[in-house]
């Protein structure tokens, strides 16, 4: 039960790598909060620093009314499960979740009460008296959530906890992560470079880009309203497509493709065109003529790539395009199909800041 | 099928002809053992049991012997124990607090002084024996069982065998129990010693036959009958034999050859699985 608060943090390493940039942040009480962004992006170490385990540079970090820069990781309070697990592998399941207690001073009544509280709650209790390599990826996984939750933090850190899990396990896992976020009902952050992991999870979602927040709110706010190109092709699967088009005033163009209905954007600027490929349709009477390559069928809906006719990428090659469909609908290779979008859902961006126009 | 027993045939030829040469020496040292002084002078060594086994070894392990007719296998055994697992004791302890210290606390001369470290390889006692006289001499240490290992526990080998080992343990470990609250001495002593075992062990066992087998540092240290080791022992029948107008006491000195070589062969034994686990096992 803990309110978080980054002000202006700053992360800078002693070899020069400016880690973290002037990062503001408040977290409510019992709120979900994922960092999500590319590999190096400073999202780990922004988490590192919540914990302790990196000094903060610059700024503050408070947790409730306390600046906890200078504090301990172990005073803050906080529990933190890493994504190798980082269990003793020399303890049992029952060593591995006590020994931040024992070393709390609780008595050993307590101490056997609160494991067996908590895995119960994560079903390892036939676990409790086996060594972490006699266990499965998956049942380590619920031990360090259990190392984590025993200990009653004030703020649960998750480190990319679910990418040594295989694909079904995973989901598996992040539901019940949720589950138990909620149950609770304790302030938790979660790192991940994974957006499907990032959107499934979180109460709201921070992109994290080259050690800045790009855009912080809610996962469907980031999906529908991205403010950059780097939120709008970060946030969502598959990627949203994208044009680079000039605006002449008329037209948005792209090599010999003119695409209209845009209005009040910078003539002459290299600009770029985000259409996402649940947006497409099919539509006999659409600008946009795309040559289909691959058909991959997904159970409950295909996607269908191809090249948009007309427009090159900056290579030169054929622009390559992604469509989602219904089952139903699946379109033969080597078909050329008409497609039409909704202006409403058009993004255009200016390629040189990044910023969102339209 | 037959190409392929003649390779059986001369690869087994070659092991036991090697089995033969590596154990026939301690295999007639033995039995020389067994034998009286008297059988020994006069018709050399022997190749099978004679019948003075218990007689043998019940002399030199509980008689005494030596220039001053006060010292007794048992009692050399019991210094070369002493020796032999402090010194491995002793080893173990300082080589992984150097690296744990190397490893895990990054102050401003930790990489130099780890090359200093491993730089002693290069002056081994021998070259450095005088001034480590000195040193103990004046630290009023000689002929006492702590000046006998004290200097010889520093481990070049032992620290760098520790480093590699603590590099390869996962930095998370690390982190989970500073967030665990664990303090640096309850990291080393709750989490690294005990994931370091196996190799402890390996180590230990290693030390423990290096220490049995020191000669010249006891030697020069050792003064007192009373403090010498088994394998000075030998030697100092040896002399007797050379020096002295008796019948030379060679039964006496296979004897005690076999009795030194017994506790390191045992180890060895006992322990081999560990041994192999701790130098090839990398779970953590």
């Amino acid at each position: 039960m803990a309110e978080v608060k980054l002000t202006n943090v700053n992360k800078v390493y002693s070899n020069g790598a400016h880690a973290v940039r002037g990062v503001n942040m408040e977290i409510a009480d019992g709120e979900f909060i994922v960092f999500v962004g590319p590999s190096g992006c400073g999202k780990s170490t922004l988490l590192r620093m919540v914990a302790g385990l990196e000094t903060v540079t610059e700024g503050d970090l408070y947790i409730d009314e306390n600046r906890i820069n200078d504090v301990s990781p172990a005073e803050r309070n906080v529990a933190m499960v890493f994504q190798n697990y980082a269990l003793y592998p020399h303890m049992t399941v029952r060593g591995n979740m006590s020994y931040g207690l024992k070393n709390r001073g609780d008595s050993k009544e307590e101490i056997e009460q609160k494991v067996i509280a908590a895995a119960k709650t994560l079903h390892i209790e036939d676990f409790l008296d086996r060594q972490p390599n006699q266990l499965s990826g998956g049942q380590r996984q619920r031990v360090a959530m259990g190392r984590a939750i025993v200990r009653n933090p004030k703020v649960f850190l998750f480190d990319e906890p679910l990418s040594n899990l295989d694909a079904k396990l995973r989901v598996q896992m992040r539901i019940e992560i949720k589950k138990l976020q909620r149950k609770m009902g304790v302030t938790s952050i979660y790192v991940t470079h994974d957006q499907t992991e990032a959107m499934t999870l979180a109460d709201r979602l921070a992109v994290i880009n080259n050690g800045q927040i790009e855009q912080m709110g809610k996962p469907i706010e980031l999906y529908k309203d991205p403010k950059t190109l780097f939120v709008a092709s970060f946030i969502g699967s598959p990627q949203v497509n994208l044009i680079s088009v000039r605006y002449d005033g008329k037209f948005l163009k792209s090599g010999s493709l003119e695409i209209d209905g845009f209005e009040g954007l910078p003539i002459a600027e290299e600009l770029v065109l985000g259409l996402r490929p649940e947006h497409l349709r099919i539509d006999d009477q659409g600008k946009l003529a795309m040559k289909i390559d691959l058909v991959e069928q997904h159970g409950a809906d295909n996607l269908v790539y191809g090249s948009l006719e007309g427009a090159k990428n900056e290579d030169g090659d054929d622009l390559e395009l992604c469509l989602r469909l219904n089952q139903g609908q699946e379109p033969s290779i080597g078909e050329t199909i008409n497609l039409s979008y909704d202006h409403s859902n058009a993004l255009v961006f200016s390629k040189e800041t990044g910023k969102r126009l339209i | 099928m037959l190409k392929l027993s003649w390779h059986a045939i001369s690869g087994h030829l070659i092991l036991i002809l090697g089995a033969i040469f590596m154990t026939a020496p301690v295999w007639v040292a033995f039995m020389s053992s067994t034998h009286s002084a008297e059988t020994l002078f006069r018709e050399g060594l022997q190749a099978w049991p004679g019948g003075h086994f218990f007689e043998n070894y019940n002399e030199v392990l509980f008689v005494e012997g030596g220039v001053m007719k006060r010292v007794t296998a048992s009692m050399m055994l019991w210094n070369s124990l002493l020796l032999g697992i402090g010194f491995a004791i002793g080893k173990v302890v300082i080589s992984t607090l150097a690296a744990y210290a190397i490893v895990y606390f990054r102050f401003r001369l930790a990489a130099p002084l780890f090359w200093i470290i491993f730089m002693t390889l290069l002056l081994p006692l021998e070259v450095r024996i005088i001034p480590s006289y000195e040193v103990v001499a004046g630290m009023g240490l000689l002929d006492t069982h702590t000046g006998l290992i004290l200097p010889l526990i520093a481990s070049a080998t032992g620290t760098f065998y520790f480093r590699q080992f603590y590099k390869s343990v996962p930095e998370e470990l690390l982190e989970a129990a500073r967030l665990d609250g664990a303090n640096a001495w309850q990291f080393f002593i709750d989490i690294l010693v005990p994931i370091s075992k196996t190799m402890i062990a390996a180590i230990l066992i290693i030390m423990f036959v290096v220490g049995w087998n020191q000669y010249l540092w006891p030697l020069i240290m050792t003064t007192n009958e009373d403090n010498y080791t088994l394998v000075i022992g030998i030697k100092q029948i040896y002399q007797v034999l050379s020096e002295g107008g008796e019948l030379p006491q060679f039964q006496k000195a296979y004897a005690l050859t076999i009795l030194a070589t017994l506790p390191p062969v045992l180890v060895v034994l006992v322990f081999q699985s560990w041994f192999v686990k701790g130098l090839v096992e990398s779970e953590k």
